[in-house]
């Protein structure tokens, strides 16, 4: 029950916002609201957490209600530790978010309503995605998804005039993503059909993992879902609508896009591509790591290329994605584990990195790299949090990407070293496209276009600082996020029937540790 | 007691946090606050240091696991922390030096506006640098090797309002990130082999691991040593690197952070000791970069790239003696002791010069500063007296040393060691000569002075170390007390009694100042770099840095640029092009599609008409196959 209403209340603010009459008085009840609405639901998001027993890998506040009897949809919900992680992301995301887009210059100053409505729907509807443990539920609000995100793209972008303006980016956007939902849905029907010849239909994921299937319709069907998902996540070599997309945004939809709704495609790999159809995820599995390292190496090499500063972000984004999936499919506990908290932390980190720019180039009116310079000196406040943000972009141990990182490496290492040494050149790379980027923005002398750059105001710093926060304690302390993910991931890894190699020279552990008390069946 | 050994990283990271946190207020006393803390960190490393050697030779090693820092599948790190003789001695060395260059850095950033920052910065180096050495697992041990560079980075930039500043900070750290590779690897395959990677564990199983996994473990360690410390063929970033303030040249580029490549060598002796081919490596790259820092050393006239150059030399004599194994750990860790004091003390010598010179670092616009700064003369006199290697002078203990276990080791690599002896006293005798001694040659307008006390009293307590670092060595103190953890030395014999050995390299050290005055001491000295195509081809080279930047260019930088610009174009052109061109075929389609819909009714049922043909054949066939 308290997952559906944690979906609904932003749904409900949503459609508050946009039946409000726009007001004489600027828009502050509607971004008063707004804000209210989004801390209201972090709220209850902290309530589910602390029902939630961290200790169990299965799936808790459940609730299933038969829907579509003709073809067994439920409307059922669930959240297990990689469910909830991600839902709290999103929870702890959206008021940074609005908070951070209250003054953003729309094209048209009347849509504040609207800009935040439909905000509020991403939020709701990733939660829902995120929440769903029924296959019908959870397509439909992985595709509805996209209606939000459509017009805020569309409408609030930047300029139409431009060739390869916000239209274009947004039609380019939802065309990907329903040629990979239309795969999808393909795939949706035909387990309707292997389900009801197995009795009687159900979507509902507890059903859908015990089903038998041939080995050809398995591929099938699994290739049908992995498309929606290596579009959504976005995999090389289908990511060329993420740059368009994320450079006519304004930042807080790039944040909602990247760092949330983006992460339903890797969350969907591990929830329902691995658990409906383990046998082919790991036959494709060469392939998809082979394309992951591609991507990490191929996003990396892109950002460093490019002079705008959002399209940097949608390519580091690549090349991070490509760790989040490279870890998933190298099958290992260690690597999953690192996956499902990158995906947690790389919203963080992009979150505090698109914003930031976002304020930049608002106040710049430029996008391109070239066009600043010296900034550091008139705004020491900005300067410091893009750079903490860029090195948590490029895994700085101490931040916290760099232990999701490591542990994605760390694992896949264990399965497949020439993997493990090409993507580690990801960090050299990252080093490269971050540092570069800072040094021709914020160092040297001013340049003179660059003058009227102001630093962070405080409502800027207000929103950025919990990102920035979370950023530096989890570097330190990730252990809250793995002890909810690790059992889940288990469950995970013990039903697709792999697990961590063992080490090949055991050593006793215990002589080291003697005076290092470890719990290994306590800690969880 | 023990237990207390995280305040060392706690203090100086609290007050670093505390200095970038508070507003502008701060900045009459932060620098205060940042001295104080350094100073705390070192009398509770004094205290622990004490209490250390008050412990029995088989306690000396403590350990505290302060929270688990990761632990998920079967990975699992402590955020362990280990205090025993190696980490004890470079506590004091960080903390002790550390401290006094805050001092010293009071007056020297005395007039920078933003000098809270900067003691802020030097704070979160000296807490990040103290994980480092203290670390009780390889990937804490990392946090600190990340730490240490992040604070390089910014120390190195910071005056980066200056472009080469700004530039030299990010090609330090990406040089470093290419050794970090390395590193990564390293602990990755700890983790697969072993299972763990904390320190302790992995030297247990190091020595039953097999030839290929210690030599691939000792390989990748070297290749972050090689970053980290600077040495060929990650060398390039250190001369650059002089960009920052002096005070930071001293501390991270000279004393402490540089070495931390010969710490992660010793510390991993058990993966050195049971690979040949890895010390062998570790030997070649000691050798090189010693003979090759030397030669740019000859060549510069920049003060700080010179005594740059002599750090990667110096770092390379350390490097060289970890590599011979037991016989060489103990004087690795040494030398890099003697050298922490006396380079330091030359590098603020030379920030002092730079003081009393509005910051002029060529050699050649100096002359005759002895009369003006007798105190810096002094004090960056003991220091030069110390690393050419005069009796009794800390350096030439330490180096003897090295050069007599490198002769022990092998002949060449022995007469290596003794030819940089010689190069160190000509190019050291040669800085002498062109900055204090030989005749002024600083325009009118130029007004050299004494520096403040809060610069010299630092200057006077490191030159003492410099002059009595030595004392370490006294009835072999330092090798006894490091011996639990590096191992028992065997003692190699000499061709030559150990006694005729230093009288010769004592000759050829004086051969090289001998060499310098008649060099320097002929005709007047041109208070302007000569020209390139004026000097020989070796003067020429080392100016150059023997062409690191070039090779790394051509090698590196230009093909990663030009695969970058490929890659941009291509997924322009290729990718979203061949995407793109699909949905524009799509919609041509689209088009002959939509040609049908003429919306008369007779053309549809035409069309279904024809359809169902279609179909009713294709089961006709079916059913008749």
């Amino acid at each position: 029950m308290i997952l559906s209403i944690l979906a609904a209340i932003p749904i409900a603010g949503a459609l508050l916002l946009a039946l409000l009459p726009r007001g004489r008085g600027g828009h502050l009840p509607a971004k008063a609201i707004a804000l209210s609405v989004s801390l209201v639901t972090l709220a209850v998001s902290f309530v589910v957490l602390a029902r939630f027993d961290v200790g169990d890998g299965g799936y808790q506040l459940t609730s299933t209600h038969e829907w579509i009897a003709a073809f067994g949809a439920h409307y059922a919900v669930g959240v297990n530790g990689i469910a909830l992680t991600l839902v709290l992301l999103t929870t702890i995301l959206a008021p940074i978010v609005i908070l951070a887009s209250f003054d953003d210059r729309l094209p048209d100053p009347r849509g504040t309503n609207a800009y935040l409505a439909w905000m509020l729907a991403v939020e709701g509807l990733a939660i829902g995605a995120f929440t769903a443990t029924d296959a019908f539920l959870f397509y439909v609000l992985f595709e509805a998804t996209l209606i939000p995100l459509y017009f805020l793209i569309g409408t609030f972008g930047g300029p139409t005039t431009t060739p390869g303006g916000r239209s274009y980016a947004a039609v380019k956007f939802l065309i990907y993503n329903l040629v990979g939902g239309l795969l999808m849905l393909a795939a949706i029907v035909g387990l309707y059909v292997v389900s009801s010849r197995q009795g009687d239909a159900s979507y509902l994921l507890t059903d859908l993992t015990d089903l038998d299937m041939s080995r050809t319709t398995e591929r099938l069907l699994f290739c049908g879902f992995m498309a929606a998902f290596a579009i959504k996540a976005p995999l090389w070599p289908l990511h060329t609508w993420l740059p368009d997309a994320a450079a006519q945004s304004t930042p807080g939809t790039s944040v909602l896009m990247v760092s949330v709704v983006d992460k339903i495609g890797t969350f969907g790999m591990i929830t329902w591509c691995l658990n409906l159809f383990p046998e082919a995820a790991d036959w494709a599995s060469p392939v998809i790591m082979t394309l992951a390292v591609v991507s990490i190496v191929y996003g990396a090499l892109l950002a460093i290329g490019q002079d705008d500063i959002r399209r940097l972000i949608a390519f580091t984004s690549v090349s991070h994605f490509g760790f989040i999936i490279l870890g998933i499919f190298a099958f290992t506990s260690t690597s999953m584990a690192g996956s499902t908290l990158y995906m947690f932390n790389h919203g963080l980190s992009t979150a505090a990195l698109f914003i930031v720019t976002g304020i930049m180039v608002s106040r710049r009116g430029s996008a391109r790299i070239s066009d600043f310079g010296g900034v550091q000196k008139i705004a020491p406040i900005l300067s410091g949090v893009l750079l903490l943000a860029g090195l948590s972009s490029l895994s700085l141990p101490g931040l916290a990407p760099f232990v999701s990182e490591f542990l994605v490496l760390a694992g896949t290492f264990t399965v497949s070293i020439p993997a493990a040494a090409v993507a580690t050149l990801g960090i050299v790379l990252a080093a490269l496209y971050i540092l570069i980027m800072y040094q021709r923005t914020m160092t040297g002398p001013l340049d003179p276009g660059s003058a009227g750059v102001t630093d962070l105001e405080p409502r800027e710093i207000a929103a950025l600082t919990p990102a920035i926060m979370l950023i530096i304690g989890l570097g330190f302390f990730p252990q809250p996020v793995l002890n909810a993910i690790n059992p889940a991931i288990d469950t995970v890894v013990s039903h697709i029937g792999k697990g961590d190699p063992a080490p090949r020279t055991p050593t006793l552990i215990t002589e080291h540790s003697k005076d290092v008390p470890t719990d290994e069946e306590g800690g969880h | 007691m023990f237990d207390l050994m995280w305040l060392l990283i706690a203090i100086p990271l609290a007050s670093g946090a505390l200095l970038l946190i508070w507003g502008k207020e701060s900045d009459r006393f932060g620098h205060l606050i940042g001295t104080a803390a350094s100073a705390a960190s070192f009398v509770l490393g004094v205290v622990l240091f004490v209490r250390l050697m008050g412990e029995d030779a088989g306690h000396r090693s403590q350990a505290v696991s302060l929270f688990t820092w990761i632990d998920t599948g079967t990975f699992h790190v402590e955020m362990s922390f280990v205090l025993d003789q190696l980490s004890g001695l470079f506590v004091l060395l960080i903390t002790g030096v550390g401290t006094l260059i805050h001092v010293y850095s009071i007056g020297y950033m005395g007039h920078d506006e933003r000098r809270r920052r900067f003691f802020a910065y030097l704070n979160i180096f000296v807490a990040a640098m103290l994980t480092l050495v203290l670390a009780g697992d390889y990937l804490v041990l990392f946090l600190g090797w990340e730490g240490v560079g992040l604070a390089s980075y910014l120390l190195i930039g910071f005056w980066q309002h200056k472009p080469s500043a700004a530039a030299a900070a990010k090609k330090a750290f990406v040089v470093n990130r290419v050794g970090d590779i390395g590193m990564a690897l390293a602990i990755m395959l700890m983790f697969a082999q072993f299972g763990t990677s904390a320190i302790a564990a992995v030297d247990a199983a190091a020595p039953g691991a097999g030839d290929s996994v210690t030599t691939a473990l000792g390989l990748l360690l070297l290749l972050g040593a090689c970053g980290k410390s600077a040495q060929v063929p990650l060398q390039s970033w250190l001369l650059d690197a002089m960009e920052g303030p002096t005070p930071v040249s001293a501390l991270i580029h000279a004393a402490t952070m540089v070495t931390a490549g010969v710490y992660l060598v010793v510390r991993s002796n058990a993966i050195f000791d049971a690979s040949e081919v890895a010390r062998t490596a570790v030997i070649v790259v000691g050798l090189v970069t010693l003979l090759a820092g030397a030669w740019i050393g000859c060549a510069k006239d920049d003060i700080k790239k010179a005594l740059a150059g002599s750090t990667m030399s110096q770092i390379g004599y350390m490097m060289l003696a970890a590599g011979l194994g037991p016989a060489g750990y103990a004087f690795a860790v040494f030398h890099l002791i003697t050298h922490g004091f006396f380079k330091a003390n030359m590098f603020l010598g030379a920030g002092s010069v730079m003081h009393g010179m509005d910051d002029d670092v060529e050699m050649r616009h100096y002359g005759g500063l002895r009369t003006m700064m007798p105190i810096t003369f002094a004090t960056f006199g003991l220091g030069y007296l110390a690393i050419i290697g005069v009796p009794p002078f800390a350096g030439f203990w330490s180096k003897d040393k090295i050069i007599e276990a490198a002769f022990g080791e092998n002949l060449w690599v022995g007469l290596g060691a003794l030819l940089g002896a010689g190069v160190t006293a000509f190019y050291m005798t040669r800085l002498m000569i062109l900055t204090f001694l030989s005749q002024k040659r600083w325009r009118d307008d130029v007004h050299p002075h004494e520096s403040p006390r809060v610069m010299t009293w630092p200057l006077i307590g490191l030159a003492a170390l410099s002059a009595v670092g030595g004392i370490l060595l006294l009835g072999d103190w330092i090798t006894e007390w490091l011996e639990p953890v590096v191992g028992h030395a065997e003692h190699h014999e000499l061709a030559v009694p150990a006694i005729v050995l230093t009288i010769i390299i004592t000759a050829v050290v004086l051969l090289g100042v001998v060499a310098a005055v008649v060099f320097y001491r002929r005709e007047p000295i041109a208070a302007e770099t000569p020209a390139d195509s004026s000097v020989s081809i070796f003067a020429r080279a080392g100016r150059h840095e023997l062409y690191g930047n070039e090779v790394n260019e051509t090698l590196v930088v230009r093909p990663t640029r030009h695969l970058t610009r490929f890659l941009v174009w291509l997924d322009g052109m290729g990718i979203d092009g061949f995407v793109t061109g699909l949905a524009d075929r799509l919609g041509d389609t689209s088009q002959l599609l939509r040609k049908p819909q003429t919306g008369y009714v007779r053309s549809y049922a035409l069309t279904m008409f024809g359809g169902v043909a279609v179909v009713v054949l294709c089961l006709l066939a079916v059913t008749l196959a």
